[in-house]
């Protein structure tokens, strides 16, 4: 996975992420700053997994379903390629 | 950051409408206060309506010039006129339509010790909408397709090659999207009453829109560029809001085109990403955008560095921009006396300092 977009992402902690490349803004609630910040610090997907299993009340089949929900919404704003 | 604290000289700025859609001289006049010009500020009208006039601490002296319509002829006694009274030492235009006066009466402005930074008149017919496309195709930089109309018949053959929804364009201001062939027909009709032949057909590429403001130093460098994208669009397609970006990508298109043209002065450059990633260059306009103040916010006070390089100073290149800083335009009433508009609709000029001048001799 190329996520060299996704690291020029500014991202606040508030959940308010800018890219200042297009000068686009999103939002993102607490769990999608979560695996924004983990996706910026170089985490693998099976990773993620096991922290949000660990931080939130949630099985690992429905955290991947999750996670690869919000994977396929930043590949089609084009901030990460397969 | 560049400072003007010493300059005691006269700067004298047009366009000062404000409103719905407005001119860059208040903005250019503010960075130039906000790089501690303490010198007297000339504001150039057209029209005792220009709500800049109203303003105080803004232009020290207002004059009414005669359109650029009138010819070089009045334009120059007047700026004479002007000069007699109240010595000009530099002039920004902020104007598409009056920026050809400037370029023709460079010899004339220099006999009256007036200085200028502005493109040459090759610089400014190569960026011409009518020449774009032909020009900048054969620099190996893409421009949407491009069709002159000197007649509502010629939409028929140029539709041949576009393919709708497209845009058409007055020549000098003014773009409207046409999604068929009645809508390009009144629009065609309606530019054509208001800025005559030829009416232009562009390409209509869908995608993000940039706008970069440029200060070229007529040898094919960029002493200053600040690229932005438009947050807030007025129906009037003006950008309101709009935030800097670091797009590599997009700077190193923009200066191709500055390099190709050697171009000398201030411009704005708009310009569009496909869905691809590529760049097409949509516009060049040939002064300073009503968003100026966007690059002084961001580091880079390209009035103050215009107003040094027509007093003939060589500069370095400004400092880089800071990229996620956003501007939003504000407007406001202005509470002022009829007594102001009176002055300047009945002398044609306003001389707000005065008593402060003559205290000061």
């Amino acid at each position: 996975m190329n996520t060299e977009q996704l690291m020029t992402l500014a991202v606040n902690k508030n959940g308010f992420v800018f890219d200042p490349e297009n000068g686009i803004s999103y939002t993102v609630n607490e769990t999608g700053l979560f695996i924004l910040q983990k996706l910026q610090s170089g985490v693998t997907k099976e990773e993620i997994i096991d922290f949000l299993t660990e931080e939130y009340e949630v099985t690992a089949k429905n955290a991947e379903s999750d996670l690869d929900h919000f994977m396929a919404m930043l590949k089609a704003l084009n901030l990460i390629e397969e | 950051m560049l400072q003007l604290d010493d300059l005691q000289i006269s700067i004298a700025v047009s366009g000062l409408k404000t409103g719905d859609n407005p001119q860059p001289g208040i903005p250019v006049i503010r960075s130039l206060r906000a790089a501690g010009f303490k010198g007297k500020i000339i504001g150039f009208v057209y029209d005792a309506m220009e709500s800049g006039i109203y303003l105080e601490d803004i232009a020290d002296e207002i004059y009414q010039m005669p359109y650029p319509s009138t010819g070089a002829e009045s334009f120059l006694t007047r700026l004479g006129y002007i000069n007699s009274r109240s010595k000009i030492d530099v002039i920004i235009p902020t104007l598409d339509s009056e920026i050809p006066l400037y370029i023709r009466l460079q010899k004339e402005l220099q006999e009256l010790g007036i200085h200028t930074f502005i493109c040459t008149e090759k610089q400014f017919n190569l960026r011409d909408k009518s020449k774009l496309f032909q020009y900048f195709t054969s620099e190996d930089i893409t421009v949407p397709k491009t069709v002159l109309l000197n007649s509502v018949a010629e939409i028929n053959k140029a539709i041949q090659d576009i393919e709708f929804p497209v845009f058409i364009k007055g020549h000098l201001y003014e773009a409207y999207k046409a999604n068929n062939i009645i809508e390009a027909q009144k629009y065609f009709l309606e530019l054509q009453a208001k800025w005559g032949l030829p009416v232009i057909l562009q390409e209509l590429i869908e995608g993000d829109e940039f706008n970069v403001v440029i200060l070229g130093d007529g040898k094919g460098n960029c002493l200053g560029m600040v690229p932005q994208r438009k947050l807030v669009i007025t129906d009037k397609g003006k950008g309101f809001g709009g935030v800097v970006v670091n797009n590599p990508a997009l700077e190193k298109f923009a200066q191709k085109v500055i390099k190709s043209l050697s171009w000398r002065g201030p411009c704005e450059l708009e310009i569009i990403k496909d869905k691809e990633g590529a760049f097409h260059l949509l516009e060049i306009n040939p002064r300073f955008p009503a968003w100026v103040r966007l690059a002084e916010g961001c580091g880079q006070n390209q009035p103050a560095a215009t107003v040094l390089l027509a007093l003939g100073n060589q500069i370095e290149e400004l400092p880089p921009f800071k990229p996620g800083v956003l501007f939003i335009r504000h407007s406001e009433d202005i509470i002022s006396n009829i007594n102001l508009l009176g002055e300047i609709s009945v002398n044609g000029e306003l001389i707000r300092k005065q008593k402060k001048q003559e205290e000061i001799k």
